[in-house]
């Protein structure tokens, strides 16, 4: 039996469907070193485990917890909680961190229910203070700055994908298979998986260091191929507001804002978006902002750190061009 | 058929929304409150159920503090049978774990075959709170689904996940949420906001629910620190006269951008 340290984290790593950690666990990862010592879980079909459990040994996980069974793909969200429990009491952490990610909130939501821990959602750092570990958090679109802690026992962190930069040292490969007691607890039912297709030259647009988002002014689907030059010639990854969604110009999972993913790249450049307060919830803490735009009245402008008043369908063609030139 | 569905008052998000530096909640009065999006389109979801399916109770069910039950109100304006506010003092500031645990034990009091929820609020956007609803009632969650069928005892649907989607079934009672795929709400018409004077409308209070706020076997997660950061300011504001691409290569180039 392995004795865990005082200080263990406990960090849930997501999967892909086909089996392999997501890009959120290096930041993970390296969260829970910088405030104790990360034990990690991954909870998978049989035989996914062990190249996993790998992977999170080099990205900084002294020890690896596998808990693997048919009901992990086969149900929604009640595999998960039951492996996070069995593996909660074994380490007795002093933290325990998931990926703000929906199938990882809703686990941890299960757990922290179950256990009647605190839970604090969407994290985009933590750190540890004399009582315990600490949850910061950017609310109101990066409005304010929010620092949260429970009130005993170890805390149920989600952590925002893409926000934490510090990387952990890797680690010698230490695996264990968890034994994991099935709550019996009504689930649905998961049935036919659809992967998205990724397109695998251009970066994920959570965490990414640099974005290109088009609006509605794009007009069309076949105009959007614009906004995807652009990106490709940065080597950004491609976002949209609602408006550019809902007509159907891209798939849900690139819209930015509120309601869609929060992004804080070093370069966000958003053409034909109007800025309604709602993308800007998404993108306002982007260190450098610049927005295309042609109506000079629209709100982007009041956030963006260079604006063109002009018709994106000639000024963009016109930046790809120039910056073609420079790297020729 | 019953169904609850559950429904928040949040700040208008087309308005600035401001926490009250002191408290840290919400400054309700700092901007205009409304029903939030979600939760109107989660409430059209059980209406469009029940016009197509006579004998269906629709239910809305919102924790919030007393001035919230006209936002509540325009759930039964917009065709819900009834509405129930959870209201008590003692809830001002509460956290998920809360949240969640007086949310189910109001559910458990009306009685349900279905509850539908958002699959993550405006305000807090946690994307957790049905979840938890579903753990601690025992139930399946059907969760963050684009599409919403009822029949035959179960609710199925497809899931929007992280890498794509999944279909997905659970057998009632349920507790699913749905996300923006999903349609937009009806706007309530004038016989509705009539009809909607004399529907029932209960106010419970944690004593009725036999929940303690301030037990002390739940942990609860708390603020400690708040902050507001200085908000943007604009930079430089161009009008193209032929070289704006050049004049933004030229930027991006002198700020290692590109
Ligand atoms: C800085 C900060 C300030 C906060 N201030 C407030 C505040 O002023 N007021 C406040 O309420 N919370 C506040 N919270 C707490 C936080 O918003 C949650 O605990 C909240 O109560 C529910 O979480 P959520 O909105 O993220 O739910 P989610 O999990 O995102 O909600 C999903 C769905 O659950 C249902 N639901 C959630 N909450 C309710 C409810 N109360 N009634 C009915 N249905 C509901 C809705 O259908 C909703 O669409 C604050 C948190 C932070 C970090
Ligand atoms: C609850 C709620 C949640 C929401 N969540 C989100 C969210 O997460 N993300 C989001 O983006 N929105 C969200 N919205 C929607 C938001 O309010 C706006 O409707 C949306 O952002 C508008 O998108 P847009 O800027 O592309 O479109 P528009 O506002 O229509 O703007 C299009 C812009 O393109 C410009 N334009 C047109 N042609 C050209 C051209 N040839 N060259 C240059 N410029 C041109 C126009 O001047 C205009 O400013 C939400 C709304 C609500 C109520």
């Amino acid at each position: 039996m392995t004795d865990f340290q005082a200080d263990s984290i406990l960090v849930l790593l997501d999967l892909t469907p086909s089996g392999e950690l997501t890009k959120s666990a290096a930041g993970l990862l390296g969260a829970a070193a910088g405030v104790g010592t990360p034990v990690a879980l991954i909870v998978g079909a049989a035989g996914a485990g062990e190249q996993a459990a790998a992977d999170a040994a080099a990205l900084g996980a002294t020890h690896v917890l596998v808990a693997e069974g048919a009901e992990a793909g086969a149900q929604v969200t009640v595999p998960g909680a039951d492996a996070l429990a069995a593996a909660a009491e074994l380490v007795r952490p002093d933290a325990i961190l998931v990926p703000n990610s929906i199938e990882g909130r809703e686990v941890a939501g299960r757990y922290a229910a179950r256990s009647r821990s605190g839970l604090a959602v969407d994290a985009v750092a933590v750190s540890r203070d004399a009582e315990g570990v600490v949850a910061h958090h950017s609310v109101y679109g990066g409005a304010y700055n929010v620092d949260s802690a429970v009130t005993w026992g170890a805390p149920v962190i989600t952590v925002r994908e893409g926000a934490v930069d510090a990387r952990a040292e890797a680690q010698p490969v230490s695996t264990e298979q968890l034994a994991v007691e099935a709550s019996g607890r009504r689930a649905a039912a998961i049935g036919r998986v659809d992967e998205a297709v990724v397109t695998s030259s251009r970066p994920e647009l959570r965490g990414a260091a640099k974005v290109v988002s088009g609006g509605r002014g794009l007009g069309s689907e076949a105009q959007f191929a614009l906004v995807e030059q652009l990106a490709d010639v940065l080597g950004a990854a491609v976002g949209a507001s609602r408006a550019a969604v809902d007509a159907g110009y891209v798939p849900q999972s690139y819209q930015v804002g509120q309601t869609g993913v929060s992004v804080s790249p070093q370069l966000y450049i958003a053409l034909g978006i109007s800025g309604a307060i709602q993308h800007r919830a998404g993108m306002q803490t982007a260190k450098t902002i610049v927005a295309i735009n042609k109506d000079g009245d629209a709100p982007i402008f009041e956030i963006a750190d260079f604006g063109i008043v002009g018709d994106l369908f000639t000024v963009v063609p016109q930046l790809i061009a120039a910056l073609e030139a420079r790297k020729a | 058929m019953k169904i609850v569905v559950l429904v928040k008052e949040v700040p208008d998000t087309y308005g600035d929304r401001k926490l009250n530096l002191q408290t840290g909640l919400a400054d309700r009065a700092a901007s205009d409150t409304v029903l939030d999006e979600i939760g109107e389109r989660a409430l059209e979801v059980a209406l469009s159920y029940a016009d197509a399916n006579a004998g269906t109770e629709v239910v809305v069910l919102s924790m919030s503090p007393e001035s919230a039950a006209a936002t509540v109100r325009k759930g039964l304006a917009m065709g819900a049978s009834s509405a129930v506010q959870v209201v008590d003092d003692a809830l001002a500031g509460a956290d998920l774990g809360l949240t969640a645990e007086v949310l189910a034990a109001a559910v458990q009091r009306i009685g349900y075959d279905l509850v539908i929820a958002g699959n993550e609020s405006t305000d807090g956007s946690g994307g957790v709170v049905p979840a938890m609803i579903a753990e601690l009632l025992d139930v399946p969650n059907a969760t963050s689904l684009n599409s919403v069928e009822i029949a035959d005892g179960e609710v199925r649907g497809e899931r929007a996940s992280d890498h794509g989607t999944m279909q997905v079934t659970a057998a009632l009672p349920a507790v699913i949420s749905i996300t923006e795929r999903l349609p937009d709400a009806r706007f309530p018409n004038f016989k509705g906001i009539m009809a909607a004077k004399k529907k029932p409308f209960e106010t419970l209070s944690l004593a009725d629910l036999g929940v303690d706020a301030e037990t002390t076997e739940a942990s609860r997660s708390i603020m400690i620190s708040l902050a507001e950061k200085p908000p943007r300011t604009a930079g430089t504001k161009i009008v193209d006269e032929g070289d704006a691409g050049e004049r933004l290569a030229e930027y991006l180039v002198q700020n290692r951008l590109a």
